[in-house]
């Protein structure tokens, strides 16, 4: 770890003024990828702003049709809150696949989606439930959001505060685990509501998570799990590496989409 | 009388200390004055080090030096040695190329040490490191060991990238055999390489005391006294009178903490260099780099079988990766280790191996637990599976054909290795009564009615443990002798010190030890303290390996502790006012038999040490050494049976059960020897499903560098084990004990590759058989067709 200078403001509008700081300052948002990553030396920041004080930023509350959470709510809070079960079981189920318990109870929404590692599990979630990311400056739909591995939609000095999730008819999220990180090699969110029927794949792509149209064209005519077909993307834009090959990726994104459409129709 | 606690299931003595975090490990251990390391290693495969700019480095805040290798080199330090000579096939001795503490010319793997820091806080040392320059000149790297003789030289010494060619047995007959073979089956396979990871990684402290001009080096070693006398005779010239090598408590070592390292060379080097104690402690990324990898062959094997299925002859080819240096016992493990085994539970009469062992510029590989062993078992097991599907027999029925039956014993192998007991029949029996085999193919049809492929796999393993007798070995080329020491300590009080020369990191030797001597001396567990890992208390010792401690070094204990009861029999005597020869002695009392005169060992050893109405002529003190050479290894040996379940459609491999039915001879506490079984079912089923070392194939990066790639096993990867036991003592040893550190991680490779053949109904699939591979298998046998038919 290199040296950095470290605050934990209580107001969010602090966190906005600390972080016009500075020659290289970040956000700290559970850190579950962050510190690893400074521990390692990988990183280097003049100055780190823990979102972590800012009661703002967290919390989880059912408006009407819609979930909304604060940035700062962690995993674990997600993965057992009542209203998210009640609301988007499918998220409350991806919240409690991420990680170990520790990871769960540090981690949060904000942070991993501002983050948009390619296999992690929320950025499906959002893309494939259709969900707004709220900032301080603006709203921006999952749609719009994730740009491309490790790249987001977010423009210095932006700070996600909460997300909002329109509430499905059904959803389903199912992962299928690296077996060494246990990060998606594939994950696929299975949606079908007022956002139509989105099929959101993490853990694949080479530019991060996507949207699998072809079967979602497929899903929009019958939505049973034997109408999924193979996935429509080319292998080109999948990820090979030492776990998995784009062909191997390519056929789980189909396979998982079955099993969650089929749980989601069950 | 105390109940007798050798067979009992105790708790472990040393838990209430380790598992409350009270265990002191060597970087809990502080020293006035302590500086720290930083080591600088080679961020490339293959490089020449032209130069090494060291002024920012030296000139940033903390810094107390800046060294390479060259530094040490004019302090005329050697190389760290490989202690066991294998002889080749032309009769010369393997390529000792050398190994220094810091490269001084050339970065022959990524991780490789190229100079150290030292200085007052560990992220000083580090932000110096990042200031050092270092003008590289890239080779081409040698990393695939298909290839590796034909890429570019790696060592002066050593032309082709060959070490050694070595072979056992006779060309000519094994050839005679083959030609008159029934059937040959014939198989290729990758024995992977593995990164050892135990918990707590590797770290050292050094100090120098100028006053006696002599060292301490704290080190996270499994056999301190091998380490000093390494470091005195080989590489640094102190002499062991001047150098204390202490192992606190070790967090694991499963081989990969018996050698001597780098690093702390490197360290005992600077403690008088900087005149302060230097600490180095490495992170999870430079274990992974620079730890002593295990396993690494490349393997062509074939079976010469008669007609009726019996085993006419073994034909062994195999390639063995020493990485890019040799560590201590490299060169031994694929040969001594290995090729001696391949006889198996078998009377296969003719058996020949041939041997290449190569240099490729990767990390040093050596001794990972099973060490050899589990490359034979994994190669015998598996090509006898593929025999009976080529043949149509029952690979059970194979194996029982062909079996050393408990009448055959001793057992002369072709190589090498005699056996001395054992009944594999029984294991097998045991091992198939507990996993209910009859009732597998209605659990297969129940299997298949879910769209699910079951599968079944047995291996029945041998291990020669117990490592090693010393003549035995010499003549393979080892350097040192393998015995044991003991020495038995009474106290005036009745307590006892037992110092030992094993050393315990994780095996539970405080309580398995404490048992034997308790019982021996009729003394509660409570009133002995095992001392280990320190030379200044321990006489000597060879360390713990080789499933050695308990057959070997409690062998020596159980010596040490005779003595002392035969010398307390004198002292009794004299106070029972009886002749020697009446008096008898059992559990801490001797006694007159007839009468009612008795007194406790523990009053004798009293009487020892205040010896003021006492034997004439004899010895005050009640204090016994013993070294303990074994006469042969001890051979453990079981039947292990896993049962699969896979999902053709995503490769999904679910281990339904598991049963290990082991012949450990003599257990002193089954309830750590199962817990050992469990350790090591977990480290092989890790390398048949999960672990890979893999470096990138162009550059030599480590691609699997860390957990987030390296799949360690996780408790959810694992069924319920079922553990069983059958026993035919050791013969030679007075435990009756063969070892059981080994077992598991030798016999569960090939068993659970014999059940994923068997579920995928195929000849073989390599390890790791990760899900992608298991997919791409049930694909190519058209299994996943099949189910939905």
């Amino acid at each position: 770890m290199y040296n950095f200078t470290y605050s934990n403001p209580e107001m969010l509008s602090d966190a906005e003024h600390l972080l016009g700081t500075g020659e290289s300052p970040t956000l700290l948002a559970g850190g579950q990828t962050l510190l690893p990553t400074l521990k390692l030396r990988l990183a280097q920041h003049s100055s780190l702003v823990d979102l972590g004080r800012i009661v703002a930023l967290k919390g989880i509350v059912a408006e009407g049709s819609c979930l909304r959470i604060g940035a700062m709510t962690t995993h674990w809070e997600v993965a057992s809150s009542a209203t998210v079960a009640a609301a988007i079981p499918a998220l409350s189920q991806l919240a409690g696949m991420i990680g170990d318990p520790q990871v769960r109870h540090r981690g949060t929404i904000g942070g991993s989606v501002a983050n948009n590692d390619p296999s992690a599990d929320y950025p499906a979630g959002c893309l494939g439930l259709g969900a707004t990311i709220h900032t301080n400056r603006r709203d921006i739909s999952a749609d719009d959001f994730f740009v491309g591995m490790f790249e987001t939609a977010l423009e210095n000095g932006e700070i996600i505060t909460a997300l909002s999730f329109p509430v499905p008819e059904v959803a389903t999220y199912v992962k299928y685990p690296n077996p060494a990180s246990r990060y998606a090699l594939v994950g696929v969110m299975v949606s079908k509501g007022v956002s139509g029927i989105r099929v959101a794949v993490t853990g694949a792509g080479n530019a991060g998570v996507f949207r699998d149209t072809a079967i979602e064209a497929a899903l929009q005519k019958n939505f049973v799990a034997d109408a999924v077909p193979e996935s429509g993307v080319s292998e080109d834009t999948l990820m090979s590496d030492m776990h998995a090959a784009a062909d191997y990726r390519k056929h789980l994104i189909a396979v998982m989409a079955r099993r969650a459409v089929a749980a989601a129709t069950s | 009388m105390t109940e007798l606690l050798v067979g009992k299931s105790m708790k472990r003595k040393e838990d209430q200390r380790l598992l409350t975090g009270r265990g002191r490990y060597v970087d809990d251990i502080r020293r006035p004055g302590e500086s720290h390391a930083y080591f600088v290693r080679s961020p490339h495969a293959h490089a020449e080090i032209r130069s090494v700019k060291k002024d920012a480095a030296l000139a940033s805040p903390g810094v107390l030096g800046v060294f390479t290798g060259k530094d040490i080199q004019r302090d005329n330090w050697g190389s760290i040695p490989c202690g066991w000579v294998v002889t080749d096939r032309y009769g010369k001795p393997h390529k000792a190329v050398p190994h220094y503490a810091l490269t001084p010319d050339k970065a022959r793997y990524v991780g490789d040490h190229v100079a150290v820091v030292v200085a007052e806080t560990y992220a000083q040392a580090r932000d110096a490191a990042e200031l050092i320059e270092i003008d590289y000149h890239e080779l081409p790297p040698v990393i695939d060991l298909a290839t590796a003789m034909s890429g570019a030289q790696i060592h002066d010494l050593a032309p082709q990238n060959l070490c050694y060619d070595w072979e056992l047995g006779e060309q000519a007959e094994i050839d005679a055999v083959f030609a008159r073979a029934h059937h040959v089956a014939s198989l290729d396979l990758v024995n992977n390489r593995l990164a050892p990871s135990p918990m707590e990684p590797r770290a050292a402290l050094a100090e120098y005391d100028p006053a006696q001009e002599s060292y301490t080096l704290w080190s996270t070693s499994q056999n301190p006294h091998m380490l000093r006398w390494m470091l005195s005779e080989n590489v640094s010239g102190i002499p062991e009178t001047k150098l204390r090598v202490i192992s606190p408590d070790v967090g694991g070592g499963f081989g990969m903490k018996i050698y001597c390292y780098p690093e702390e060379t490197t360290c005992l080097w600077l403690s008088k260099q900087v005149g302060r104690p230097v600490r180095w402690t490495g992170d999870r990324s430079e274990s992974f780099l620079a730890d002593a990898h295990g396993r690494d062959h490349r393997t062509r094997v074939e079976l010469a079988l008669d007609d009726k299925g019996i085993f006419l002859g073994l034909k062994v080819d195999t390639v063995a990766n020493m990485g890019a240096y040799l560590s201590n016992y490299a060169t031994s493990i694929p040969t001594y280790f290995y090729a001696t085994l391949l006889a198996g539970c078998y009377k296969t009469p003719v058996i020949h191996c041939d041997v290449k062992a190569v240099f490729t510029n990767t990390s040093p590989v050596d001794a990972y637990r099973g060490a050899g062993r589990p490359e034979a078992a994994y190669l015998i097991e598996r090509i006898i599976d593929v025999a009976a599907m080529e043949m149509g027999v029952d690979p059970i029925e194979l194996r029982r054909r062909n079996f050393i039956k408990p009448a055959d014993f001793p057992y002369q192998t072709p190589v090498h290795l005699i056996y001395d007991i054992g009944d594999y029949d029984a294991s097998l029996d045991e091992a198939l009564r507990m996993i209910d085999y009859a009732g597998f193919p209605a659990r297969k049809a129940e299997s298949k009615s879910r769209g699910k492929l079951r599968g079944i796999g047995v291996a029945c393993y041998i291990e020669a443990c117990g490592v090693a007798p010393s003549q035995l070995i010499g003549k393979m080329g080892a350097g040192a002798g393998l015995w044991e020491s003991a020495q038995v300590r009474f106290n005036v009080t009745g307590t006892a010190f037992v110092l030992t020369g094993t050393h315990g990191h994780g095996q539970g030797h405080e309580t398995t030890f404490g048992q034997i001597v308790a019982d021996m001396f009729g003394i509660p567990i409570e009133h002995v303290e095992l001392v280990h890992g320190d030379t200044s208390q321990v006489p000597m010792g060879m360390g713990t390996y080789g499933s050695r401690s308990l057959a070997v070094g409690g062998s020596a204990i159980v010596r040490a502790a005779e003595k002392v009861i035969a010398k307390g029999h004198k002292i009794a005597a004299h106070m029972l006012e009886a002749a020697e020869n009446d008096v008898e002695y059992a559990r801490g009392w001797y006694s007159v038999p007839g009468t009612n005169r008795k007194v406790k060992l523990t009053d004798v050893a009293k009487k020892a040490y205040i010896p003021v109405d006492y034997p004439v002529g004899l010895e005050p003190g009640l204090d016994e050494t013993a070294f303990y050479d074994p006469a042969n290894f001890t051979y453990p040996a079981g039947a292990h049976i896993a049962e699969v379940e896979i999902d053709p459609e995503t490769g999904t491999l679910k281990i339904v059960d598991w049963v290990a039915v082991d012949d450990f001879g003599k257990v002193i506490n089954p309830m750590i020897v199962e817990g050992q079984i469990h350790g090591g079912l977990a480290q092989g089923i890790g390398q048949a499903i999960l672990e890979n070392v893999v470096y990138d194939s162009e550059t030599g990066q480590l691609l699997s560098g860390s957990f987030m790639d390296y799949a360690m096993p996780r408790a959810d990867d694992f069924p319920n084990f079922k553990v069983g036991y059958t026993e035919t003592p050791c013969t030679h040893n007075p435990l009756g004990a063969k070892g059981a550190g080994e077992a598991g991680a030798i016999a569960s490779p090939p068993a659970l590759i014999n059940a994923i053949s068997n579920a995928l109904g195929i000849r073989h699939i390599d390890m790791p058989a990760t899900p992608q591979r298991i997919w791409r298998a049930a694909r190519a046998a058209g299994a996943a067709d099949a189910q939905k038919e």
